[in-house]
């Protein structure tokens, strides 16, 4: 085997290469080669770091030195005086955002340093495509542990003691999902990987399908010897090309060296996984729509019971678990289930990854223990709210989840405190907005995606949500009327109780919970026509602070409508029929003399 | 990589994989050989000085020592130096080195655990 003084690790992961980290690979390729360095350092691709904001992101051991927004101009400089001298370049490194400090490694800074990472533990740090790389890294050990020391029932009382629940959505505890489908009559069984992942906000399974396929591979093979199925299916959306290819580079070197196929390490268990592509419907995520989608017919939700435990898979017992929670279950095989249960609170246990985004300086995907408080990941991980604005909500849970205010930041983040407060964990979606949005707005955009995203097959859902979203539009254009908030609550509450599927019952959640924080907004919107954000267009407009205003002109220069007028160094004024609120003037005035009202 | 057939197996691949990615775990805890690589170092025959270090690690099979480089640390009269940086000792700095002394030097000091007094930097 090369020994090699060093390792540059550039991201491949989705985010990365949209940002072009595919040329600063092959730079650093060609500029090791031209200094003759290519026997000393070697060049790895790895998966997504969590930190896709500020990619192409590279890391170079045994330093550890994370350089950040990488350019290939920046290529021959890191090579040179990096990999040959030893210097590291200040310049390059990441900056943590309100001290000057230049931090050296990764495992250094704000981001990181609070996070623990199960789920994640690979992600970045090894090559997903070498399956050596995941076996240096104690891979397939868990299986092989679970085949030749423990019985199948010994597996599923090990992740019923870890207190692993679903990540994917419902939170249902996993060891008892299994033990119903390892007691279920029936000679074939299935295993099923849901990697639909349709959350709009959320990117945590695709960025473990892409920097740790084997991790899901070996869990889902564990899953199998537990319930006794020797067949898996991924079902993951064709959307994610990375995440499909890594997954089938990994399933061929798994078949390959006999850790997928007949006779597993030896033994007398055999189990294989194919892949199924999804169209990215929403509903599809919906475990029996899956099912269905799986059978390669419509995927549309069924009633349950009977649950797929039972019923499931062309109707045999199977198990369907997401990406995140198969990922936690390899540690806890190896490390027991003891270890797991220390981590996290008393009634959501280990770790939950988060795809933090919004209106916060810090985004990306960060994997924190349960019971770790809102104000702990939006200000000591995420670093706080941009440009000195002040935070206003927090919407947990995706389309299915709500909003949380600031009297509820010192909640710990667990299942049931999420769902007691009007929100939930869901699949790790967390926006955060600030002052300027508009909580009925916001409320707005995430019915929008559910009625569009409703299947239609029960009346409820289809027609339900129409009629909330069009309330909402009404309100957002001033056309409210009394009793408007009233009707919303009762159809939301209808919607809850007859809708067919998860997707109908939670669709109202983003509403109820706005509704439950933020009424006065509603309210302010509807009895005096106002948008107290200034976040609906239909209910402003944009006036000249003549106080404030030096008639510098710069606004004039902006509006495309010409709707900007006045003499320089005197006040402007705004034609408000011309002004079409495209907001330029707003972002543009350096005075701050252009309000909306 | 053949079919893993055995538990024991596994455990073989995954002892020789560890070397693979050693570089990128619990890097504090182990040695260093340090190769100055300033501009007179390099003018002085540190990159051979630097290769023979690999290699020579490389035909004893040591994958938990780390080999980095620095800049210009003021001593050009001594170059091509090495500095060997094992954790709770005191840094031992190797001066005028060429490949065969460095070659010396992974074997005594790091293989043997004996600092070689000759060609440590004189006190200046
Ligand atoms: C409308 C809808 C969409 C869903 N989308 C997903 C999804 O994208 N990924 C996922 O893992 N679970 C999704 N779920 C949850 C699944 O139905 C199911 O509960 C989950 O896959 C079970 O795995 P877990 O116990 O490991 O969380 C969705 C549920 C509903 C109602
Ligand atoms: S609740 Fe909505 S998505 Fe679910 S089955 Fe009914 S119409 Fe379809
Ligand atoms: S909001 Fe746009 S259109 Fe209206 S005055 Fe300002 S720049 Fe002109
Ligand atoms: S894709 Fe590179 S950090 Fe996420
Ligand atoms: S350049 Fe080597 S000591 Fe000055």
């Amino acid at each position: 085997m090369e020994i090699y003084r060093a390792h540059v690790l550039v991201c491949k992961g989705t985010g990365c290469v949209a940002s072009g980290s595919e040329p600063i690979m092959e730079a650093f390729q060609k500029e090791l080669e031209k200094k003759g360095l290519s026997k000393e350092v070697k060049v790895v691709q790895t998966g997504c770091l969590g930190l896709c904001e500020l990619g192409p992101n590279v890391l170079i051991y045994p330093e550890g030195s994370y350089y950040c927004t990488v350019k290939t101009e920046d290529v021959p400089e890191i090579v040179e005086e990096h990999l040959l001298k030893g210097r590291i370049v200040e310049r390059l490194l990441y900056k943590e955002r309100d001290t000057k400090e230049r931090f050296r490694s990764l495992m250094d800074i704000d981001f990181y340093k609070r996070q623990k990472r199960i789920a994640l533990r690979h992600c970045g740090l090894i090559n997903p495509e070498i399956i050596e790389e995941y076996i240096a890294n104690d891979g397939y050990r868990a299986l092989g542990k679970a085949l030749t020391e423990m019985t199948p029932q010994g597996v599923i009382d090990e992740i019923k003691k870890s207190g692993l629940r679903g990540r994917g959505g419902g939170g249902f505890p996993t060891g008892v999902k299994w033990q119903f489908a390892a007691d279920a009559q029936g000679d074939i069984k299935y295993v099923v990987c849901n990697a639909d992942e349709g959350d709009p906000g959320a990117f945590m399974d695709r960025s473990i399908l892409e920097g740790d396929p084997h991790t899901v591979l070996e869990a889902m093979a564990i899953a199998g010897y537990a319930i006794g199925a020797s067949e898996g299916y991924i079902y993951v959306r064709a959307e994610y090309p990375i995440a499909v290819k890594r997954l089938e580079i990994a399933i061929e070197q798994a078949r390959n060296h006999g850790l997928l196929g007949k006779n597993i390490l030896g033994t007398e268990f055999s189990f294989d996984i194919f892949i199924r592509l999804g169209s990215g419907a929403f509903v599809c995520g919906e475990e029996t729509a899956l099912l269905a989608s799986v059978e390669g017919r419509r995927g549309e939700p069924r009633p349950r019971p009977p649950f797929p435990a039972n019923k499931g898979l062309w109707d045999k017992p199977t198990i369907i678990n997401n990406v995140e929670t198969y990922a936690n279950i390899p540690e806890i095989i190896l490390q027991g289930a003891d270890w797991f249960s220390n981590i996290g609170s008393e009634k959501s246990k280990g770790t939950k990854v988060f795809a933090v985004g919004g209106k916060i300086n810090h985004t990306g995907l960060v994997e924190i223990p349960m019971g770790t408080t809102l104000k702990e990941v939006i200000y000591d991980i995420g670093g706080g709210i941009p440009n000195n604005k002040k935070f206003k909500a927090v919407q947990t849970g995706g389309p299915s989840g709500g909003c949380l205010p600031a009297s509820l930041l010192d909640m710990p983040i667990e299942y049931d405190t999420l769902i007691q407060a009007g929100s939930m964990m869901g699949s790790g979606g967390m926006i955060v907005v600030d002052e300027d949005t508009c909580m009925v707005d916001i409320a707005k955009f995430f019915l929008t995606f559910t009625q569009e995203e409703s299947c239609g097959k029960c009346p409820p859902c289809r027609i339900g949500t129409k009629r909330m979203l069009e309330i909402l539009e009404r309100i957002t254009n001033g056309e409210g009327r009394e009793g408007d908030i009233e009707l919303l609550e009762n159809l939301a509450k209808s919607i809850k109780a007859s809708a067919l599927c998860g997707l109908g019952q939670t669709a109202p959640n983003p509403v109820l919970s706005t509704l439950r924080y933020f009424r006065d907004e509603y309210e302010a919107h509807i009895k005096d026509k106002k948008c107290p954000a200034g976040g609906c267009q239909a209910l402003i407009h944009y006036e000249v602070v003549a106080d404030k205003c030096k008639g510098c002109g710069m606004c004039v220069k902006v509006c495309p409508t010409q709707a900007i007028s006045g003499e320089r160094r005197k006040p402007h004024e705004i034609d408000l029929d011309k002004c079409i609120k495209c907001n330029s003037c707003y972002d543009r005035c350096p005075f701050g003399a252009i309000v909306k009202l | 990589m053949p079919v893993i057939k055995s538990m024991e197996e596994l455990e073989k691949i995954r002892k020789q994989a560890k070397d693979m990615i050693n570089l990128r775990v619990d890097n504090e805890t182990k040695t260093r050989i340090v190769v100055g690589m300033g501009t007179c170092g390099i003018a002085a025959g540190a990159r051979p000085v630097m290769l023979a270090i690999l290699d020579e690690l490389k035909k004893r099979n040591i994958t938990n020592v780390i080999v980095t480089e620095t800049g210009c640390i003021g001593l050009c009269q001594y170059e091509p130096l090495v500095d060997v940086i094992q954790p709770d000792h005191p840094k031992v700095t190797y001066v005028n080195m060429n490949p065969e002394k460095a070659r010396e030097i992974v074997v005594k000091h790091i293989i043997n655990n004996q600092v070689v007094d000759e060609y440590v930097v004189p006190n200046i």
